[in-house]
C-alpha cells in the first residue's frame, strides 16, 4: 500500500494521473470507515488534506458568485463570509455529524461520494452550482445535475479531482431543512433546499435523499413563482392553502425508496413538509 | 512515502504531544486511533464505534478536533497531534488539566469510557468559547456518546471549569 500526501495541486494531479485506481482521501469520514471495517483495502491513496489551494474560496468583486475550493470544511462553510453569501450552505453544513466531523469533512468530500443523503447536496442543486473537475489534462466545469448521475455515482472520471464549487450569490431567502432521528450524527432521512431569486423572480427547490440523485420537483417550482406577490415578496391570496399545495407538487416530485433509514411513504410525506416548511420561512 | 508504490509495512514518524514519535512496521491504512493506542501507547483515546459516530477517541490534529479513528495515521506525518495525555501543563506532567478537576468535583464520570473524548472536547470548546451557553456546550458535545451519566453532570462540569478558568483569568 502507498499513501501520497502531495502539497501542490499540480502535485495531487501528477500523482492522480499516474494511478487512476487511487482512493483520494479528503476528509476520511465516509473513507476511513470502510478501511476500518475492512470493507476496502486500498493499494494507494492520494490524501489531498494538505493542498492549499484547495482549502482557499473567495469571491469575485461584484459578489455574484463564491468559489470554494473542495477541501474547506464544513466548519469553515459556516463561519464568515460563506455563511452570509450562502447562508442556506452553512446551514446544511451545521446539520453534518458532530463538531468532530465538521471539522474533517469537506464540501468536495460530500460531492465526490455523492450519496443522495449529502447534506450540502441539496443546496448546491438548489442554486444550480457548477462542479469544477481537474486532471493533468485540463480543468472543465459541469452544472451540478449533469455532475450527479446517481446513487453514489458521480460524472467524475478516475483520472479528475473535485477542485471547487462555485455558488451563485443571489438575492433572496434561502434555507435548509431535515429530518433525522437526532439533530446530530444524523444521515438524512430526506432534506432540502430553498432559494428564492428575487432578480429572477423565481423560487428554486431541490430534495436529497428521496431520489436516485437530488431531486428538483421543476412542476413545484413553476406553479409557486406565479404564487408569489413579487413586489410584496409575501405569497398572493390563501398563503396557507399555497402552502399545502407547495407540499403537495413537492412530495410528487420525490422518487423515494425503502431503505433501513426510513420508507419511501415516509419520506415523500416529510420531504413535502420540509418544503412547504421552507416556503413559509421564505415568504413569512 | 511519496515515493512510488510499494507492497508492505513501512516505518513513518508522527509528532504526538509535541514529541517525535516512530512508528515501525505499520500497514499504512491504519487509523490514527490503532497506531496511538496499539504502537505508540496512548491509552486515553478510546475505540468503539470506528466510524466518527461515538467521539471516543476524539483527539486534536492541527488543532481542530477530531475523531482519530477516521484519520488515516500515514496521512497525518506533518501534523502536530494532541491527545488527552498532552492536554495538561507540561511543567507537572500527570497533573490534572482543569476540565479533568471539574469532571471529578462534579462527578460527571462514571465508567469512564467516554471521558477522555469529552474531555478533549471540552478543551477544544472552552479554548474557543470561554463562556459557551449550554446550547453552546451541548452542540459542541454532540458528537460524544455517554451512556451512563444522562449528561447533565457533564454539561455542569463544563460550566463549572468555564466559571473557574473565567475567575482566575
Amino acid at each position: 500500500m502507498s499513501v501520497h500526501s502531495p502539497t501542490s495541486l499540480s502535485g495531487a494531479l501528477d500523482a492522480l494521473a499516474e494511478r487512476p485506481d487511487a482512493h483520494v482521501l479528503a476528509g476520511g469520514t465516509d473513507f476511513m470507515v470502510e478501511v476500518n471495517f475492512g470493507h476496502r483495502r486500498p493499494e494507494s491513496v492520494i490524501s489531498i488534506g494538505r493542498v492549499a489551494e484547495l482549502r482557499q474560496w473567495s469571491f469575485d468583486a461584484a459578489r455574484t458568485a463564491i468559489r470554494i475550493g473542495s477541501g474547506v470544511t464544513y466548519t469553515e462553510l459556516m463561519r464568515s463570509d460563506i455563511a452570509t453569501l450562502v447562508p442556506a450552505l452553512a446551514e446544511a453544513a451545521r446539520t453534518v455529524g458532530s463538531p468532530q466531523i465538521r471539522n474533517a469533512g469537506t464540501i468536495g468530500g460530500n460531492l465526490a461520494t455523492c450519496s443522495p443523503a449529502g447534506d450540502t447536496l441539496p443546496v448546491l442543486a438548489a442554486l444550480d452550482a457548477n462542479i469544477e473537475l481537474a486532471s493533468v489534462s485540463g480543468v472543465r466545469s459541469l452544472p451540478f445535475a449533469e455532475f450527479m448521475v446517481g446513487p453514489k455515482r458521480s460524472a467524475r472520471t478516475p483520472s479528475e479531482l473535485v477542485t471547487a464549487v462555485t455558488i451563485p450569490v443571489t438575492t433572496g431567502w434561502q434555507g435548509f431543512a431535515k429530518v433525522g432521528t437526532r439533530n446530530a450524527m444524523v444521515i438524512a432521512v430526506c432534506n432540502a433546499a430553498l432559494v428564492v431569486d428575487n432578480a429572477a423572480r423565481s423560487v428554486h427547490v431541490a430534495m436529497g435523499s428521496v431520489g436516485p440523485v437530488i431531486m428538483r420537483p421543476t412542476d413545484a417550482e413553476r406553479w409557486i413563482a406565479d404564487q408569489v406577490d413579487w413586489e410584496a415578496k409575501r405569497l398572493s391570496g390563501d398563503g396557507e392553502a399555497i402552502v399545502a399545495e407547495f407540499a403537495r407538487r413537492c412530495s410528487a416530485g420525490a422518487r423515494p425508496i425503502d431503505d433501513h433509514r426510513s420508507t419511501a411513504d415516509y419520506r415523500r410525506h416529510a420531504v413535502g413538509v420540509l418544503s412547504g416548511r421552507l416556503l413559509k420561512r421564505a415568504f413569512a | 512515502m511519496t515515493g512510488p508504490a510499494e507492497v508492505g509495512n513501512e516505518d513513518y514518524s508522527l509528532r504526538v504531544n509535541g514529541a517525535a514519535c516512530t512508528v515501525n512496521d505499520a500497514w499504512l491504512g491504519e487509523s490514527l486511533l490503532y497506531v496511538l493506542r496499539e504502537r505508540l501507547g496512548f491509552l486515553a483515546a478510546k475505540g468503539a464505534c470506528e466510524q466518527g459516530e461515538c467521539g471516543s477517541c476524539s483527539v486534536l490534529v492541527d488543532g481542530a478536533l477530531v475523531c482519530s479513528c477516521l484519520v488515516l495515521a500515514a496521512s497525518a506525518i506533518d501534523a502536530e497531534i494532541v491527545t488527552v495525555e498532552g492536554l495538561g501543563s507540561p511543567d507537572s506532567p500527570g497533573s490534572l488539566t482543569d476540565v479533568q478537576q471539574a469532571f471529578i468535583d462534579e462527578g460527571a464520570v462514571q465508567c469512564g469510557f467516554c471521558t477522555p473524548g469529552l474531555v478533549a472536547a471540552v478543551h477544544d470548546l472552552l479554548d474557543r468559547t470561554p463562556q459557551p451557553t449550554e446550547l453552546e456546550i451541548r452542540e459542541s458535545l454532540s458528537g460524544n456518546i455517554c451512556r451512563c451519566t444522562g449528561y447533565g453532570r457533564i454539561i455542569t462540569a463544563v460550566q463549572v471549569a468555564a466559571r473557574r478558568r473565567v475567575a482566575s483569568s
